[in-house]
């Protein structure tokens, strides 16, 4: 501690420069490592600086990325949702059997979204008004709505989805560019202004720093927690109707283990685990990061096992690089 | 940092490739249900073998960490992008993969599916690794070849519902008075695959019919239930237990001498005749119903309605290669 009576009365507007936050920020860092993967990856395989190639893989990570955003919020809030991958195989199980009924693609399309909601809002409810852990909640509803699909489906499949419902999970806006991939970046952008450019957004980091003084602040924090489960619930409907319609078919263990995936990216991304902080932009490049890992390996035909262990690692070496610098610099301070 | 230095190698592997665009003519990827496997790694070895035959052909093989219909699709797309010339695949899911597959073969890839199959608008071949008649056969040929004036044999199956082992034992019981005239089949019961309920079965069977020969198990739960109780009851040598067994887990049993022999399907031929299929199908043979593919030292197949065939009849294990077989799976 420098001895503040000695130091000039001088007040600035932020602590550190513009400039040098642009620089020394978590979404700048993940950007460079970005960057950089794609570089190896460009040398790593000639297979890989194909337009189609890279629009493939992007399918790998659209539907979690979607997820992640919504999930994002929830993170900063304070509050996780574990039970995101059940959402879409429930999601999906509802399509599959309105689809038994006879119901046409935006009939589908409706249904798998607002079952993602009412998900959303179950888990919402059970959190916000009952005040349970969203921990202990979404570990439950985890198995909870897996279950039903289990019950309804056993070891059966729904297939037969009309081709018109392909184009989701399928389809191309323009030439390489997927209906998936364009969705997900008006996601992004939507999820950018709700987060920093609102008061919600706003309010949102609040309940995350400190849920009780948010709420002398005047923030209805459940409320806001309720929503944010809600957003939760409708990006898992809408990545259940894409990955549906991606797979042609539905099975009870449609996404598993997608909710690690997710979380992954939102931590990735620089969004404290604790809440309170993060950055939408930080989610959107460590989701890109994932998918270029995950392709750039896959060309290699690196196994799937050192790919889990490349990821661990990319995660462990991005969350402990700002504190061992911390840690350095205030060693020297 | 071993795995910094793997990426470098690889690097540089990649980097040598593609200044000689010419290397390896035809490469044909073995993707599998998940890695780690020791059935797969078998299957593996056996492509290995084949596309050492026929030369020039690289086996890629690889797989999903874990066994989902999702993880096979970033795979495929991964093979799409490398343009592999074929794609030989154990599925995780018969329907999931079609919309991938389909891609594929748009691109020019030619698909067949192996072991686990695909819906047929998905691949091109599915190669089963055996078929009921085969199998319903194989389990009676088992007793009989060591019955060699007859004799009495009783069936322990899974559950009396289970599709597999009924249809099985329906082609058995439908080939018995032609081939094995002089063989009894005395009993059908059930031990739904539970270890304590087929252990009960058996000493239910021992105790019912005291001139029995054999015991014919085609599960591998059953078989090893009815082969402990063999041996707890000291009648080895008197009754001998045989059926569809793992290697891995009958292997004591084959010892002791409670069984002469099991079987079941073989992943290294598997493998070697996916790789076969895979690359006729990329010398431009045509896959259509009753089309005739060599699969090596193997055989040949020919292609049913739905462009499906069966490989062979299972692989029987004995004193001479259990030991082999029981490090593989």
């Amino acid at each position: 501690m420098t001895d503040l009576n000695s130091e000039s009365r001088f007040i600035p507007d932020t602590l550190v420069k513009p400039w040098r936050t642009a620089v020394f920020s978590w979404p700048t860092l993940l950007f460079v490592v970005a960057v950089v993967l794609f570089i190896v990856n460009s040398f790593a395989s000639p297979y890989f600086l194909s337009p189609w190639s890279l629009s493939d893989a992007t399918f790998n990570f659209t539907e979690k990325a979607l997820i992640a955003l919504a999930m994002a919020l929830l993170i900063i809030s304070g509050e996780i949702d574990l039970s995101v991958a059940s959402i879409i195989a429930l999601a999906s199980t509802m399509m599959g059997l309105a689809l038994q009924f006879g119901v046409g693609t935006p009939g589908l399309v409706l249904i798998g979204i607002v079952t993602g909601i009412i998900c959303g809002i179950f888990n919402g409810f059970l959190v916000t008004k009952l005040g349970l852990p969203s921990i202990v909640v979404t570990i439950g509803t985890m198995s909870f709505f897996r279950g039903i699909s289990f019950i309804v489906l056993g070891d059966q499949a729904f297939k037969g989805y009309p081709p018109s419902f392909s184009f989701f999970g399928q389809g191309y806006i323009w030439w390489v560019v997927s209906f998936e991939f364009v969705l997900f970046l008006l996601c992004a952008f939507a999820y950018y202004l709700l987060l920093h450019r609102t008061n919600f957004g706003r309010h949102v980091f609040a309940i995350g720093n400190n849920p009780v003084a948010a709420r002398f602040s005047g923030i209805r924090v459940e409320r806001v927690k309720f929503i944010l489960f809600c957003l939760t619930g409708l990006m898992s409907g809408v990545a259940a109707v894409l990955l549906t319609s991606r797979l042609a078919s539905t099975r009870p263990s449609i996404a598993l283990g997608w909710e690690l995936d997710a979380v992954t990216m939102v931590v990735l991304g620089g969004v404290s685990i604790l809440g309170g902080a993060g950055t939408i932009q930080g989610v959107v490049i460590a989701a890109f990061i994932m998918g270029l890992v995950t392709f750039g390996l896959g060309l290699l035909n690196i196994p799937g096992i050192v790919m889990s262990i490349f990821i661990g690692a990319l995660l462990i070496f991005v969350i402990a690089l700002p504190i061992v610098f911390r840690k350095v610099k205030e060693r020297r301070a | 940092m071993k795995f910094l230095k793997t990426l470098a190698v690889t690097t540089a592997l990649a980097t040598t490739m593609m200044a000689n665009p010419g290397f390896a003519a035809e490469r044909i990827a073995l993707v599998v249900k998940s890695l780690g496997n020791g059935f797969f790694d078998a299957a593996a070895k056996g492509a290995e073998e084949a596309a050492k035959e026929l030369g020039d052909v690289e086996v890629i093989y690889t797989g999903p960490t874990s066994a989902t219909a999702e993880g096979q699709i970033e795979i495929i797309n991964s093979l799409i992008a490398q343009q592999v010339d074929a794609i030989a695949i154990s599925a995780n899911d018969p329907d999931a993969l079609v919309p991938a597959l389909e891609k594929a073969m748009e691109r020019g890839i030619k698909v067949i599916s192996w072991d686990s199959g695909v819906a047929p608008e998905g691949r091109m071949i599915h190669l089963n690794p055996s078929d009921t008649g085969l199998i319903g056969e194989t389990i009676i040929k088992l007793a009989a070849d060591y019955l060699p004036n007859g004799g009495d044999v009783a069936i322990l199956s899974a559950s009396s519902t289970a599709t597999n082992q009924n249809a099985w034992i329906d082609a058995a019981k439908e080939i018995l008075p032609t081939k094995f005239p002089n063989i009894n089949l005395v009993s059908v019961v059930y031990g739904d695959d539970d270890s304590v309920k087929s252990t009960n079965e058996a000493k239910g069977l021992i105790a019912t019919y005291p001139d029995l020969d054999a015991i014919i198990a085609p599960t591998t739960v059953g078989v090893v239930a009815a082969a402990q109780v063999v041996t707890d009851e000291g009648l080895i040598g008197k009754i001998n237990v045989t059926g569809l067994a793992l290697p891995s887990e009958f292997k004591q049993f084959i010892d002791n001498g409670a069984s002469q022999a099991v079987a079941l399907w073989n992943p290294i031929d598997l493998g070697y005749s996916a790789v076969y299929l895979s690359h006729q199908l990329i010398g431009g043979m045509e896959a259509k119903p009753g089309a005739t593919f060599s699969i090596g030292k193997v055989g040949e197949i020919t292609l049913d309605d739905t462009n499906s065939a069966a490989m062979a009849a299972p692989f029987q294990f004995d004193k001479s290669n259990i030991d082999e077989f029981s490090k593989i799976y």
